[in-house]
């Protein structure tokens, strides 16, 4: 974002602050009454063992682990998340006094968690309370149990100090709270059944699948028009989760979801920040709750029915695509993009390469990937980097062999766009060929 | 600086095959495991993924994989009377540089040893009377268990790896297209056989015509995709070719790396030092155990790693020299026949017949590994001895391995011009029209053969070297020319037209030239203890939470790769580890 719009959006954040009235919904935080406010997390001593089981659960849909551990240990916190905005560390939620979330209750709790606002002031939304505001009563209990049994860590972590002015003023997100954020809880909606609600639950509120899947505004706020319909994430790209028949769900079953998202894989490999989330998160729900997800999201209407025409084989790009194909892929893709025992992705039919947006494809392309691995398929096998071998024009015909070959078609690849990622992902340069 | 670090329940001592496969079995019971591995981190899709181009100069002639000779060499010489001298260069101990150990950069064949070579003498004697097991240069001993007690460990094993293959013997029952030689198998290899190729068909045309048994060579270069017991996939081979010094790119050649690893590494009882090298296993002051080992780390630090079972896992003669180096079990020596450690070094030996048609296209840049037909009518005890100079064999093969520019340009029939347009023209007729038996000969081991530590040359860390004292015994010489002889008669049935045998047998042993690399023995296993270093079960006699695992334990030779048995050994370990050991820490077998 340059400079004078993040200036601008200061100016609204403020003016915003000043529509006092309008502030007093979205920052109220009546809801969280229903907690206790007087025992703090680290006095807690003997959580109701039910309660810890059910909230290691929700701890699981809602995949805190992720982003709350780096080197420190489990929930230490100071896991680096890079935004437009700026660099933010996630916060130490161990039980600990001093650094940690230890002082604590369980209202405190329920306000970081469901309305943003934390002991240090309001959240930046990386941390996914608009979607957690959707957690139930029931759920963050369980949940606040759950911490309790967490092994205290001291790890004293200074959460905005990579934002800059004016974003590192925390009030600042009252104005983006006012403006983006909904503090109401969840609701079933009539026309879903019961598992389809489940799934709706499990997908808004501790999965915050949309973080992600659903594009965001200038102002980092998720475009709710375009709900789950695929979203940009730095050097990443969430595709569409809706059921478009091209690159979305459309032509998936919802047991290949639910294989997905238990497996890493089902013909196409999780990788990246997806393989994180299946690894922390997915793999640990039971078939019920994934088979909820993936019926819950096979009932969204698609975002779009289009098809892009199918570049044709016999171009002299394609051509040289098809070459590099078998000489560098073939050997763990297949010759007819069939994929390798599940280890490695099969292009053949795989509808998320087929998005308009190539970015993961060149992403693995240029620093290699690796597979997520689950209790069900370990092998987390590795994809390598080509970037010193491809320059941005053979990898972009190459994508676009692999996006235009058995039965799969899709927009081409530019070489820019590939010199765009090699840049920003500080991919090597090739090799000078002769 | 000298540290010392949390006690271990078991510290393993190199993460190859042995030593990942025990880290594996002994985790998954629950037990804390350190491995310490002198190389360094290696894995497929880091550092051998299908993008680093099979560059043979690189890989196969400079050894990328290898741990050069400035890290690992020994002193060598023939005869006792001799003063042996460094190796300074590449030889036949072909350690791997990295974690994984050789079964990283290997080719791949998955072999088991004979039911017969388990129990060499008694055997012997039973078939042809004791002046032929005992001619005053051999010194057969049993192993101290059966083929038939190591079976389902190899069947583990193989179910690991992956083995692709044809059974010839399924619970007795000899079938049609496998190796009717082979010991009883409880079931058919996890994948199936590879495909036949040029040079198989015609050498099993040739010797089915002869009444011969021609089989598949095992593979472990699998022929499909494949899910191991321990849940990690593995790819089909795409037929490269670059196998043998190489590392695999697309996850098909059976390793550490591609069968065991995604499993062990993610288990937080598991963790691996690399870049640290083990010196010593330190003694318990009790006399009767130890108490971990000793390491320097790559910084030039000497750690100790206390540990409650300690597994030396190394590669043969690294487990033999930190064992000799730790002074726990009496040395052996050549003129009494007391002692145990450095007895029974022995090496395979080799010959048969390079040959060469006039018009096939053998098409060699199409191959695996391993992949070749083999026969075993000549091998281990499958035929008569009573009339020859000899026991042993060796197992006869052709392989469709490799097309490997560079090497091929040496592989020219006798008279090709070395150079110029004569020699441009004929490489390129013959890479079209040249091929090999190679007769993997068994070795027995002999009296005079010794391990022991180098009275003048150290290595880096200031430990001296391993010497090897090592000549064929004349059983070997014989049975090398036999094996050639047949060699030469099976290349003139399958139509060559220049025939050119090699016999290393008819020369002085030598480490300088890679005959084979299959070096065995120096720690032997043995229901004797006053023959053998560890008990059948590879726990030293003298210290009890000692155990030897690997090729070093092997009181002879077999005319197959060792890498199977190996394999089975070390499951076959870390169970009685983990099954009784550990509740009954004690001696597992009456000496």
């Amino acid at each position: 974002m340059p400079r004078w719009m993040k200036i601008t959006s200061f100016i609204v954040f403020v003016a915003a602050i000043g529509a006092g009235g309008w502030s007093w919904k979205k920052l109220n935080t009546a809801r969280s009454d229903v907690a206790d406010d007087k025992v703090v997390l680290a006095d807690i001593t003997s959580p109701d063992p039910e309660a810890v089981k059910r909230g290691e659960y929700v701890m699981r849909t809602a995949d805190c682990a992720a982003c709350h551990t780096a080197d420190k240990g489990v929930f230490a916190g100071a896991y680096r998340i890079s935004t437009p905005f700026g660099d933010l560390l996630s916060s130490n939620i161990t039980p600990d006094r001093e650094s940690g979330i230890g002082k604590m209750t369980a209202r405190d709790f329920f306000n970081a968690v469901r309305q943003g606002q934390g002991s240090k002031g309001l959240l930046y939304p990386a941390m996914p309370f608009t979607a957690y505001a959707k957690l139930t009563d029931q759920d963050m209990q369980d949940l606040w149990a759950y911490m309790a049994t967490v092994k205290p860590v001291a790890n004293k972590v200074d959460e905005n100090a990579g934002m800059p002015f004016p974003f590192n003023v925390r009030l600042v997100m009252a104005g983006w709270d006012v403006l983006f954020f909904d503090n109401s809880g969840f609701s079933a909606e009539n026309h879903l059944s019961a598992l389809e609600s489940r799934g709706k639950y499990l997908v808004d509120a501790g999965g915050h699948c949309s973080a992600c899947h659903s594009p965001r505004n200038s102002l980092g706020a998720e475009i709710d028009s375009a709900y789950l319909q695929g979203g940009r994430l730095g050097d990443w790209y969430a595709p569409d989760l809706t059921s478009s028949p091209h690159a979305g769900l459309g032509a998936r079953s919802a047991a290949e979801i639910t294989e997905y998202l238990k497996t890493g894989e089902a013909g196409p490999v999780a990788t990246g920040p997806m393989a994180e989330a299946i690894e922390h998160s997915l793999q640990y729900m039971t078939d019920e709750d994934l088979q909820a997800i993936a019926t819950y999201l096979k009932s969204l209407p698609a975002a779009t029915d289009e098809k892009p025409p199918m570049i044709a084989a016999t171009t002299p790009a394609m051509q040289r695509g098809a070459l590099r194909y078998e000489v560098n892929c073939a050997a763990c893709h297949g010759v007819a993009g069939e994929g390798m025992g599940g280890m490695t992705a099969a292009f053949a039919g795989n509808h998320t390469l087929q998005s308009d947006d190539a970015t993961n494809l060149i992403h693995v392309m240029l620093v290699g990937g690796r597979a997520a691995s689950t209790h069900a398929k370990i092998t987390g096998a590795g994809m390598p980097s080509f970037a010193w071998k491809m320059d941005d024009r053979q990898i972009a015909e190459t994508l676009d062999y692999i996006r235009n070959s058995w039965g799969n078609s899709a927009a081409p690849v530019e070489a820019a766009e590939v010199g765009r990622l090699r840049e920003s992902l500080r991919a090597q340069s090739p090799l000078p060929q002769h | 600086m000298e540290r010392k670090r949390p006690k271990t329940d078991v510290v393993v001592v190199g993460l190859g095959w042995s030593g990942s496969l025990m880290a594996e079995e002994l985790t998954r019971a629950g037990l804390n495991v350190v491995a310490i591995d002198r190389g360094g981190w290696i894995d497929t899709s880091t550092h051998t993924p299908p993008a680093v181009d099979p560059d043979e100069l690189r890989w196969a002639i400079r050894k990328e994989l290898f741990s050069p000779p400035r890290d690992n060499t020994v002193t060598f010489r023939n005869r006792a009377e001799q003063t042996a001298v460094p190796l300074r260069d590449f030889g036949i101990f072909e350690l791997g540089g990295g974690v994984g150990g050789a079964g990283f950069h290997w080719a791949g064949m998955g072999w088991r040893f004979s039911p017969w070579a388990f129990e060499i003498r008694s055997k012997t004697i039973e078939r042809y009377g004791r002046a032929k097991a005992q001619d005053d240069e051999m010194q057969l001993q049993d192993w101290g268990i059966t083929y038939a007690e190591l079976e389902p460990f190899y069947d583990r094993w193989e179910r690991i790896a992956g083995i692709s293959g044809q059974a010839g013997n399924i619970q007795g029952q000899i079938q049609p297209g496998g190796n009717p030689f082979e010991g009883p198998r409880t079931r058919d290899y996890p994948t199936p056989k590879l495909k036949t190729l040029r040079m198989m068909e015609i050498f099993n045309n040739a010797t089915e015509k002869m009444g011969l048994h021609p089989f598949t060579i095992p593979c472990a270069n699998l022929s499909q995709p494949y899910v191991n017991p321990l849940g990690v996939t593995m790819g089909a081979c795409s037929y490269c070719g670059f196998c043998l010094g190489f590392g695999c790119g697309n996850f098909s050649k059976s390793s550490p790396q591609a069968c065991i690893f995604p499993a062990l590494m993610r288990r937080s009882n598991f963790s691996v030092i690399t870049k640290s090298c083990v010196t010593k296993v330190n003694k318990a002051a009790d006399g009767k155990t130890v108490t971990g080992v000793t390491f320097v780390n790559e910084h030039g630090d000497t750690i100790e790693q206390p540990a409650d079972i300690v597994c030396l896992t190394a590669f043969q003669v690294d487990n033999t020299r930190i064992l000799l180096n730790s002074q726990i079990s009496e040395v052996y020596n050549a003129r009494t026949g007391t002692g145990t450690v450095g007895r029974n070094f022995t090496f395979q030996t080799v010959s048969g017949t390079d040959l060469w048609f006039e018009a096939e296209t053998i098409n060699p840049f199409i191959g695996a590994g391993a992949l070749g037909s083999q026969i075993d009518d000549y091998n281990s005890d499958n035929f008569d001895h009573s009339n020859l100079g000899f026991i042993g064999g060796a197992g006869m093969l052709t392989l469709s391995r490799d097309g490997m520019p560079i090497a091929k340009a040496s592989a020219l029939p006798p008279g090709t011009p070395r150079w110029g347009s004569g020699f441009k023209k004929g490489y390129a007729k013959y890479y079209q029209n040249y091929g090999v038996i190679f007769n993997q000969g068994c070795s027995m081991p002999v009296k005079a053969a010794t391990l022991d530590l180098d009275p003048t040359y150290r290595d880096k860390y200031g430990v001296p070297l391993l010497r090897v004292t090592y000549d064929y015994a004349q059983s070997d010489r014989n049975m090398a020319k036999f094996t050639m002889d047949r060699a030469v008669e099976i290349a003139r049935e399958m139509g060559a037209s220049h025939v050119s045998p090699f016999n290393f047998g008819d020369k002085p042993f030598t480490a300088g030239i890679v005959a084979s690399d299959h070096v065995i023995g120096g720690t032997p296993m043995g229901s004797d203890p006053t023959t053998s270093t560890v008990n059948p079960l590879l726990q030293s006699w003298d210290a009890h939470n000692l155990f030897v695992v690997g090729a070093s334990v092997f009181p002879m030779n077999d005319g197959y790769n060792p890498t199977g048995t190996v394999g089975a050994l070390a499951i076959r370990t870390a169970r009685a580890i983990h099954e009784t050991y550990v509740k009954h820490p004690g001696s597992l077998v009456e000496g």
